[in-house]
């Protein structure tokens, strides 16, 4: 509790401290005031962008989980082409902005491919993409990280690829892989606000929206990443609740590896 | 005597060469193993021991010659491959059980996917085989939970619960404590008595001796001398044996 009781303080000083001494900017929170009929209705509308914020992040990382998966297997394989093509996907994908992804995604798709996507879904396929590729070096690092020993067992068992990844490789990887994964989560909660771009309503583009009715852009954009501090601080919490849960179940398996490892030490 | 036994070829390997990169680790490696008969490898570290009987159920591919499980010839061939690895058990230096999984969950995984055997059938065989290797009690722990010895003995159980045709032990207690190896060798002399085809690769002479139908001794990827064990131990015929054994049994 400590730390972000800190956090909240050092943010709302420092608010207080831009107020301050803005030198001749008189400040006009009255746009947000919850005593006010007018500021309590900006609030709302503000506000009223965090669903889509989460939802989008939350559908794009569930797809680029998958997709990082997927890109990541082949380049542990023997196949040649399968890893130069998830060496390639890698690649390009990381080096391609977001914020690039997104308008090509929005206004390309329709051009090249025809297909029309709506903005919550070319938000979602954009950032799904480029996180993707990061996906993919996490799981490939986890995966690697697994000892070998355990894929030789799987294979002079006569599992097969998919058994053996499946009931061997990745449970041990998966939790290696956890905190990174809530990392990325969290990245994509703020890269959302890319996505006002192109006009899908979440926190920013509510933000830019009420700007240009009520010309209070400093007090607004002050509020935007109290809004976000918030959302992060949130998603943070779960995800480090999360992973503690993984820890608890795989603690006593680590203590006692490293007994079992002192034990070979000593042979 | 193995050398006029009548009993079916079991493992067969005819002319193997393998190289890792520049250095060739085995130099035309020929052996027969009969059903029923128990090889025993040695030799110094290095010599291609262990690069062998990986290769006999390709945990390592070799690059010329032949191997033949059962009359089923090793290659790319993934049913083969398949029809191989189930037929032939493999128990590790470092056990290699897999962490995440009870010692019950170890053994059932592979006959229930492998052998499409019902998850009661599959418990029922492993407890039989936990008995077997006198670890019954331990069924609902994590491997982490048991001692080195007790590891190896699940993982012998494992090998054992998908009923294999020959068992290769890749030097099964050099990662044991010193008072933990005779509970494993134990097992493992009980198995061979019980007719178990097996190829071992081990520096326990003691336990060659006791249970070994044949010795073989390989020395920089070759093999150098193959003999019945009496023999071997009587009178190795290589002046390299010779040295190893001297070496080996002077402590």
């Amino acid at each position: 509790m400590g730390p972000r009781v800190q956090k909240l303080a050092m943010v709302l000083t420092l608010t207080l401290l831009l107020g301050g001494c803005g030198g001749s900017y008189v400040w006009g929170w009255y746009v947000l005031s919850p005593s006010l009929p007018r500021g309590q209705s900006n609030l709302l509308f503000l506000l009223s962008g965090a669903g889509n914020t989460v939802a989008v992040a939350l559908c794009a990382i569930t797809i680029s989980v998958v997709l990082g998966l997927l890109i990541a297997l082949p380049t542990l394989s023997g196949n040649r082409y399968a890893r130069a093509f998830s060496r390639a996907y890698v690649e390009i994908l990381r080096s391609v902005p977001m914020l690039v992804m997104v308008l090509w995604v929005y206004y390309g798709l329709p051009v090249v491919f025809n297909i029309s996507p709506d903005v919550f879904t070319a938000g979602v396929i954009a950032l799904a993409l480029c996180d993707s590729a990061f996906e993919a070096e996490i799981f490939r690092a986890g995966i690697q990280s697994v000892d070998r020993g355990q894929q030789e067992a799987a294979d002079a068992l006569g599992l097969n690829y998919i058994d053996k990844m499946r009931y061997i490789v990745l449970p041990q990887a998966i939790r290696r892989v956890l905190p990174p994964l809530g990392n990325q989560f969290v990245y994509m909660l703020k890269t959302s606000s890319l996505l006002s771009v192109i006009g899908l309503t979440e926190l920013t583009r509510r933000a830019n929206e009420l700007i240009v009715t009520e010309y209070r852009p400093l007090e607004i954009y002050s509020f935007l990443v109290l809004e976000y501090l918030a959302l992060i601080m949130v998603a943070s919490w779960l995800v480090r609740r999360l992973e503690r849960r993984m820890a608890a179940g795989d603690r006593q398996n680590q203590t006692r590896d490293k007994g079992a490892a002192t034990r070979k030490r000593g042979a | 005597m193995p050398v006029s036994d009548p009993a079916p070829v079991m493992v067969d390997v005819r002319g193997v060469n393998k190289w890792f990169g520049d250095f060739q680790a085995l130099k035309g490696i020929d052996l027969t193993v009969r059903s029923g008969e128990k090889v025993i490898v040695c030799g110094p570290s290095g010599s291609g021991k262990s690069t062998m009987i990986r290769c006999i159920n390709r945990l390592e591919p070799h690059d010329e010659g032949q191997i033949f499980v059962d009359g089923i010839e090793l290659d790319d061939e993934v049913r083969n491959l398949a029809a191989i690895r189930s037929e032939v058990g493999m128990v590790f230096q470092q056990f290699n059980l897999f962490p995440h999984m009870s010692v019950l969950d170890n053994l059932v995984l592979a006959p229930m996917r492998v052998r499409k055997l019902s998850r009661r059938d599959a418990e029922e065989q492993a407890m039989l085989y936990l008995t077997r290797v006198r670890i019954a009690e331990q069924a609902k722990k994590f491997p982490g939970q048991l001692s080195g010895g007790q590891q190896q003995r699940v993982a012998i159980a494992r090998a054992l619960c998908m009923k294999p045709k020959v068992l290769l032990f890749d030097e099964p207690t050099s990662a044991l404590d010193p008072e933990m190896i005779s509970e494993v060798l134990d097992v493992m002399a009980e198995l061979a008595r019980d007719g178990m085809t097996m190829i071992c690769v081990t520096h326990e002479m003691g336990f060659a001796r006791q249970v070994a139908d044949t010795m073989v001794f390989m020395d920089h990827g070759e093999i150098v001398e193959i003999a019945p064990t009496q023999d071997f131990f009587a009178a190795p015929k290589s002046e390299r044996a010779k040295l190893f054994l001297s070496q080996i049994l002077a402590h």
